[in-house]
């Protein structure tokens, strides 16, 4: 069964939530560079930049990464997925940067985006928001913005949906039965 | 010692005999051949007896193109390992290339190979000799001795005689010997480096090739060359179209010129050479399948007279390499047979003309006491199961080496026996 | 998507898998020209670089792209190697696999022989160029600068100029080529021009001035005097006035017509010194993108099963 945790309003909300709290907690957006990782995470990188100019009236520097490459699971006999591109197309030096990602899970994606950010330049500060942080850490990363907590159990799985990707914008959990039909 | 050998089908091509028949043999010889169950015998005196149902009995065949690498080259094949693959490919007669270390250039070494095949005793053994000292191409061979030695044909296998003047003068000089000259026609400054035939496949290969018209120009010179001097030409292991052409009309003009071919060539083409297995690599090369059809034309229409193996084995290390720096040609006498059926179920030839190609015109050609199953010949024979089905294996080879592009494949006719002079050479039973 | 184990030739590549390596391999430009430029995928794998015929270009190309990826990568050139002592290459393979490489990259001089080492051995192999056979990855480098430079491949006409019978890289570009829609003619001697080719798609000619106008590529190939064989030309210089691609020629060509050569060039034999440094000559750009391109095969490679072969 899958039951819808966020809708297009919530998720609405909540990115309203986060770019707010970016913006305190640097206090305005002056050294402030999104970067989002591949691809929901991206996605909502981008709006969050959209909504920081529409009341702080900055363009920040949005970056994108795939962090295939850093991935600690290649290999695994499995056919590795597509390389998509990486842009970061500005210095990373002095800067905050805020990762953003849809899901927060065992934290590994986290991991491989830092060491490839690091690859990149060497900012101030990382910083890491997400849409939904859905527990089951296995290494010691917090984030520093989430949208919602959803506790689940470690079979389930979290969908992000984004209109820009996807049609629509919609977050469910797919329960483990079920997910092979998904 | 007596033995009866009933129940077969009896194809002697010497004898137009296609039929039902015993054979009875007596002292290695052949003494009777009687309708099924008319041969009789005297109280108490009991003949051994092959029972030879569903099978072809027939002379043993004789392959006139082998390669025994003795002396020389031994741990690619003996005499003796050689005859063994012979007998075992239902071969009774072979005739032995004389590029050998030392080369069969001389009344030593064609006595050597003789001693030695006599004293194994398995099949028989006719040393071909040098038509130049060392296969230089520079002097002509000892050959009135060589023929007194034992050689029954003069060739330089392997390495053409290049020069024009010299091939005259072999043709006239071993005229008066009345021995074929045999030839391996390659212009060598067309096909240097190259490793398979010229062609699409050559292309996309990247290897270098041969072209066909590097055998057409020999084979053109050499009968011209026979037609002012006389003589007698063989051309060995024919493979393209032109050639076999030029052979047709020679023998239509009446010269003294035979052809042999060799079963791959008939059977693969180039086609086969992709993927680099260094098992395809002749020379000639395998050529297109226009070239396969028009040996096809000539082995029907009587061109090519006879079938032989250019039994050419290698050692892995000869193989075993990059192509282009692999040895030329494959382990033929094992083969043979069943390829050559492939003849009759594709209905190019009927059973006895492939026999005779490989029996009967072999003898004629060359002058050979062997090829037919006339009364009081030697009891060289083959019995062949020609609808038994079996799958080549290259590990159970008894010559030496391996080197042949068949291994697995799924063919018709089966060596039962091979028997010299009445005695067993080889018997699948036992093997 | 991508299930291969070797990587021997362009001639069995089918559209999508083209596809999807000139895809990879937009990806893994970018990694180029980051200040560190390393990423941490196949740390822990092993590359060996076999390479039985010299070559500086090549090798380094596969070595940067193996250590960009953090591979260790150990180059054997053939004159280092033991097959000059004598010693045949399945032995050398067989010996190297036996320490556990997670690729062979094999170059040779005699066509064949990458593939004849992938049958003996299991780690997956890349043919880095093979007697006059194949070239893989020069092919694919210039298929990807072509679609970078133009956006797509097919239907665009390709001229390829030089010595087509002795080119490893004209045959895995004719076959990578035609795959992608593109027509393709060669252009040289007749002596240079091999038997049948025409049957692999392409179009002949003699004549460069002639072939020139309607061509949106021109790839000129390297003359290789060393092993030319005597009698396919008159001389260098009659060669070189029929052949060398000058801005005379170049005055009848597209206003956007791309230049190709798959490097090293003999400067004014086959490209005259100003067409070289033009805008419309691509030679650096396609040495930039074979790095990206082998990082691209390497991690293809190393991702799938290997359970096809090639």
């Amino acid at each position: 069964m899958n039951s819808v945790v966020l809708s297009e309003q919530d998720i609405s909300r909540a990115v309203t939530r986060i770019t707010h709290e970016i913006l305190e907690k640097n206090k305005g957006a002056t050294s402030l560079v999104l970067v989002g990782i591949r691809t929901r995470g991206a996605t909502l990188a981008k709006r969050i930049a959209k909504k920081i100019n529409d009341i702080d009236g900055i363009e920040v520097d949005l970056g994108v990464l795939d962090i295939t490459l850093y991935r600690d699971d290649l290999s695994a006999g499995k056919q590795n997925p597509v390389i998509e591109k990486t842009s970061i197309p500005f210095a990373l030096e002095g800067k905050q940067v805020v990762l953003i990602d849809d899901v927060l899970f065992t934290g590994r994606s986290i991991r491989a985006a830092i060491d490839a950010l690091i690859d990149f330049g060497r900012p101030a500060s990382i910083q890491l928001g997400v849409l939904i942080d859905r527990g089951h850490r296995e290494l010691p990363i917090r984030p520093d913005y989430v949208g919602k907590n959803i506790p689940t159990s470690k079979a389930n799985r979290v969908q992000v949906l984004m209109r820009e990707d996807d049609g629509k914008d919609e977050v469910c959990i797919i329960d483990a039965l079920t997910k092979d039909n998904s | 010692m007596t033995l009866v050998i009933k129940n077969g089908r009896v194809i002697d091509p010497a004898n137009s005999l296609d039929e039902p028949k015993d054979l009875l043999i007596d002292k290695g010889r052949i003494k009777a051949i009687e309708s099924p169950g008319s041969i009789s015998f005297e109280a108490g005196k009991k003949p051994s007896v092959i029972d030879a149902k569903g099978c072809v009995v027939c002379p043993g065949l004789i392959d006139m193109h082998v390669h025994f690498r003795e002396p020389g080259f031994e741990y690619k094949e003996t005499i003796t390992s050689g005859c063994q693959s012979a007998a075992a490919g239902g071969f009774t007669s072979v005739a032995v290339m004389p590029n050998t270390n030392p080369v069969n250039d001389t009344r030593a070494v064609t006595e050597h190979i003789l001693s030695i095949a006599r004293a194994e005793g398995i099949i028989n053994v006719y040393p071909i000799a040098a038509i130049t000292q060392k296969l230089e191409g520079e002097r002509l061979s000892e050959m009135a001795d060589l023929k007194d030695a034992g050689a029954i044909a003069f060739s330089d296998d392997g390495r053409p005689v290049i020069n024009n003047e010299l091939m005259r003068r072999a043709f006239e000089y071993s005229k008066m010997f009345k021995l074929p000259l045999i030839q391996h026609s390659e212009m060598l400054d067309l096909t240097e480096g190259g490793c398979m035939n010229e062609g699409i496949v050559s292309t996309e290969l990247g290897l270098k090739g041969m072209p066909a018209e590097a055998e057409d120009i020999m084979v053109y010179r050499d009968i011209a060359l026979l037609e002012k001097t006389g003589g007698q030409l063989h051309v060995a292991h024919i493979s393209s179209k032109n050639s076999v052409d030029l052979v047709r009309q020679a023998k239509s003009r009446g010269l003294s010129v035979t052809c042999e071919v060799a079963p791959h060539h008939f059977t693969l083409t180039d086609e086969a050479v992709r993927g680099y297995d260094t098992n395809t690599k002749m020379s000639p090369p395998l050529r297109t399948i226009d070239d396969v059809e028009a040996i096809k034309e000539g082995l029907q229409d009587g061109t090519i007279d006879i079938i032989a193996t250019d039994h050419a084995p290698h050692d892995i290390a000869d193989k075993q390499v990059e192509y282009q720096n692999a040895c030329f040609g494959i382990v033929g006498l094992e083969t043979a047979l069943p390829l050559s059926l492939k003849l009759v179920d594709e209905k190019i030839l009927p059973m006895a003309d492939v026999i005779k190609k490989l029996t009967s015109t072999p003898a004629d050609i060359f002058n050979l006491e062997a090829g037919s199953l006339s009364l009081d010949n030697k009891a060289d024979l083959l019995i062949f199961n020609p609808n038994l089905e079996y799958s080549i294996d290259i590990s159970k080879f008894h010559s030496k080496s391996k080197n042949s592009p068949f291994d697995g494949w799924k063919v018709k006719g089966k060596v039962i026996h091979t028997l010299v002079k009445g005695k067993t050479a080889y018997s699948a039973n036992e093997n | 998507m991508f299930n291969r184990k070797n990587i021997l030739g362009t001639k069995c590549l089918a559209e999508e898998e083209i596809t999807t390596i000139l895809d990879m391999a937009d990806s893994f430009k970018e990694i180029s020209t980051r200040p560190i430029k390393k990423v941490p995928t196949l740390r822990g794998k092993t590359i060996i670089n076999l390479f039985f015929e010299p070559s500086t270009r090549t090798r380094t190309s596969f070595e940067i792209a193996g250590k960009r990826l953090s591979a260790d990568v150990i180059n054997i050139s053939g004159s280092s190697s033991s097959t000059v002592k004598g010693e045949n290459i399945i032995d050398t393979a067989l010996n190297l696999e036996a320490m556990h490489p997670d690729i062979m990259v094999v170059r040779h001089t005699l066509s064949g022989a990458p593939e004849m080492i992938s049958h003996y051995v299991k780690c997956p192999i890349i043919n880095a160029g093979d007697g006059y056979h194949e070239h893989p990855t020069q092919a694919l480098l210039d298929l990807h600068t072509i679609r970078e430079a133009k956006g797509s491949l097919k239907g665009l006409n390709i001229i390829i100029v030089g010595d087509i019978a002795h080119s490893r890289v004209v045959r895995s570009n004719i076959y990578a080529m035609k795959t992608m829609g593109m027509n393709v003619k060669v252009i040289g001697p007749p002596t240079m021009i091999p038997l049948g080719i025409e049957k692999m798609g392409v179009s002949v000619g003699y004549d460069l001035e002639r072939a020139i106008n309607d061509a949106d590529v021109i790839m000129m190939l390297r003359l290789q005097t060393e092993r030319q064989s005597r009698y396919l030309l008159s001389s260098i210089r009659e060669y070189s006035n029929l052949y060398c691609l000058t801005s005379k020629f170049l005055e009848k060509a597209k206003e956007n017509v791309l230049i190709f050569h798959p490097g090293p060039v003999n400067r004014g034999i086959e490209i005259s010194l100003d067409v070289m440094e033009s805008e419309r000559s691509l030679i650096l750009t396609q040495v930039t993108n074979g790095v990206a391109v082998r990082m691209a095969l390497m991690y293809l490679l190393l991702g799938g099963k290997n359970d096809t072969s090639n």
